[in-house]
């Protein structure tokens, strides 16, 4: 299971001779870094990581807040037809983004946004899934709380920032840690509306350099753009291992 | 609220409309789109390359929804058994899963890469085409999709797996029963609500496969490996037939919301309640 990392990690640190040797060797020999060294200044790897450390941080932020606010309001408010707009937001999980992906591009291309961060961030700020967990989550919350803080003078606004939003914790992470994970990793979205280098995130950056390699892959050189993008997921993995699988369940659980 | 509802509207709802009309106009997306009525449903049926696509996206799908879901049965079933260090296990079979598609694209092709990579140099000592083989090609991609959702499909059939009651497996223990027995008797029929699910939701997520596509085969060799999502990029963005490209959208849609629909119907049924 774990092979293909472990090759991808010691191939990293091979030279270019031993990778087209035709003797095989599992152990990099001699040990370099050249690949790295070489990703880093000749390629605009660390933009990329830049860009894309950029959109998954504010696109997960955004959720956040968009979601929380909608999910409070889909829990403690009454208003008109509040069901049913629930259920339309719920709805549209089952909307695969490929059907959308022309409108959308067309729109992005309108608002001359292809090519920049807004592209790259505001649709991907909306979604079902964030609305719906969040909403589990308040509505298993005690009323309580917001009644006293309500009687001690407080408003929604301050209720929601001060009282609902700390205690709703787990579930926020949960939804930031599969948010982060999932923006990282998007590929079709980026390759679409990037087109210079500049914007490029690390899967389009990276997919980009492959594809200019004429004559012979550099192996070495893309083992080491490989590792550089899977350290940050596998450490926001390890860090909220107990969300992220809990919240992939409940993804899978949905509708 | 607001937001969320305007952003839903603007950003989801309304483009899954204007894909609906647009499936209905030529359109190059430059000039505006032209009416043509069911033209682009007509033309797509009747393009064999249609049926092609359609099959290898089946068949993809299919093949990766029924072994994602054996393989992930048998380790959990292993794992159950609450054997040492079976977190660390856990962990290494879901990392694939959150690796970008883009990693995983590449480490595969170079491991299975023909002159230089380990399989062909290790195992098989000749120079298979594992992904420019258009007998092949298909299979290599089912297999490296197989690896990635293995320790997803495991933690979700793990779930299921506990919540049989132990003292249903006393009871068969003492009526003698052997292992084998008891995983059929017992385990199989338990869990099997959980497997259909798991297998519906691995279909659903296969047929909007993309970027594995994109990347290791760009659909080919002679469109081998060529599914619907990677089709309907090319339509719109290569060969600007964006009137096609959403028709061909709207046709995956479609069996998206069948699929979604069974298995929003099913889970009223049986998936457990946290």
């Amino acid at each position: 299971m774990v092979f293909p990392f472990l090759w991808m990690v010691l191939t990293s640190f091979m030279e270019i001779n031993q990778i087209f040797s035709d003797k095989i060797s599992l152990i990099p020999q001699p040990f370099i870094i050249d690949n790295y060294i070489h990703v880093f200044t000749k390629i605009p790897l660390t933009g990329y990581f830049i860009n894309s450390l950029f959109v998954a941080t504010l696109t997960t932020a955004g959720q956040i807040v968009i979601s929380a606010m909608a999910a409070y309001g889909f829990s403690r408010m009454k208003f008109p037809f509040r069901d049913s707009l629930f259920f339309i937001i719920l709805a549209t999980m089952m909307i695969p983004p490929q059907v959308n992906i022309i409108p959308l591009f067309f729109m992005m291309s309108k608002l001359h946004w292809i090519d920049t961060y807004q592209a790259l961030i505001i649709p991907g700020l909306f979604g079902g899934f964030g609305v719906f967990l969040l909403r589990q989550w308040f509505k298993s919350m005690p009323y309580e709380l917001e009644e006293s803080a309500k009687i001690d003078g407080c408003g929604y606004v301050r209720t929601f920032f001060q009282i609902i939003l700390p205690l709703a914790m787990p579930a926020v992470a949960t939804l930031g840690i599969f948010t982060f994970i999932n923006t990282w990793n998007s590929f079709m979205w980026p390759l679409i509306v990037t087109s210079s280098d500049a914007m490029r995130t690390l899967p389009v950056g990276i997919a980009a350099f492959k594809g200019n390699f004429v004559e012979e892959t550099q192996w070495g050189q893309l083992m080491a753009c490989a590792v550089i993008s899977v350290i940050p997921v596998i450490a926001v993995f390890l860090a909220g291992q107990k969300f992220l699988i809990k919240s992939m369940i409940i993804d899978g659980m949905k509708d | 609220m607001a937001p969320a509802f305007l952003g839903t509207l603007i950003f989801i709802i309304l483009p899954s409309l204007c894909s609906f009309l647009l499936s209905f106009t030529k359109w190059n997306l430059l000039s505006p789109p032209v009416l043509c009525g069911l033209k682009n449903y007509i033309s797509i049926l009747s393009n064999p390359l249609f049926y092609k696509v359609l099959f290898n996206t089946i068949f993809y799908s299919l093949s990766i929804s029924i072994f994602g879901v054996i393989i992930p049965l048998l380790l959990a079933v292993i794992i159950d058994k609450k054997i040492k260090g079976a977190d660390v296990f856990k962990t290494m079979y879901f990392l694939p899963y959150i690796t970008p598609m883009v990693i995983i694209a590449i480490v595969w092709e170079w491991i299975l890469d023909p002159q230089r990579g380990i399989v062909n140099q290790l195992i098989f000592r000749s120079q298979i085409d594992w992904l420019y083989n258009s007998n092949l090609a298909m299979y290599s991609l089912i297999l490296v999709s197989i690896w990635k959702n293995i320790g997803y499909n495991m933690i979700l059939i793990l779930t299921g797996l506990q919540g049989i009651p132990s003292s249903l497996y006393e009871a068969s223990k003492l009526d003698g029963a052997g292992e084998i027995k008891t995983f059929f008797k017992i385990t199989l029929p338990l869990v099997s609500p959980m497997l259909f699910f798991v297998m519906l939701i691995t279909m659903i997520s296969s047929f909007q496969i993309f970027d594995l596509i994109y990347l290791m085969t760009n659909g080919g060799p002679e469109n081998s490996t060529n599914v619907l999502v990677f089709w309907i990029y090319k339509n719109a963005f290569e060969y600007f037939k964006a009137g096609e490209a959403s028709a061909i959208a709207y046709i995956l849609f479609l069996i998206i919301l069948i699929l979604s629909f069974v298995q929003w119907k099913l889970r009223k049924k049986w998936v457990y309640n946290e």
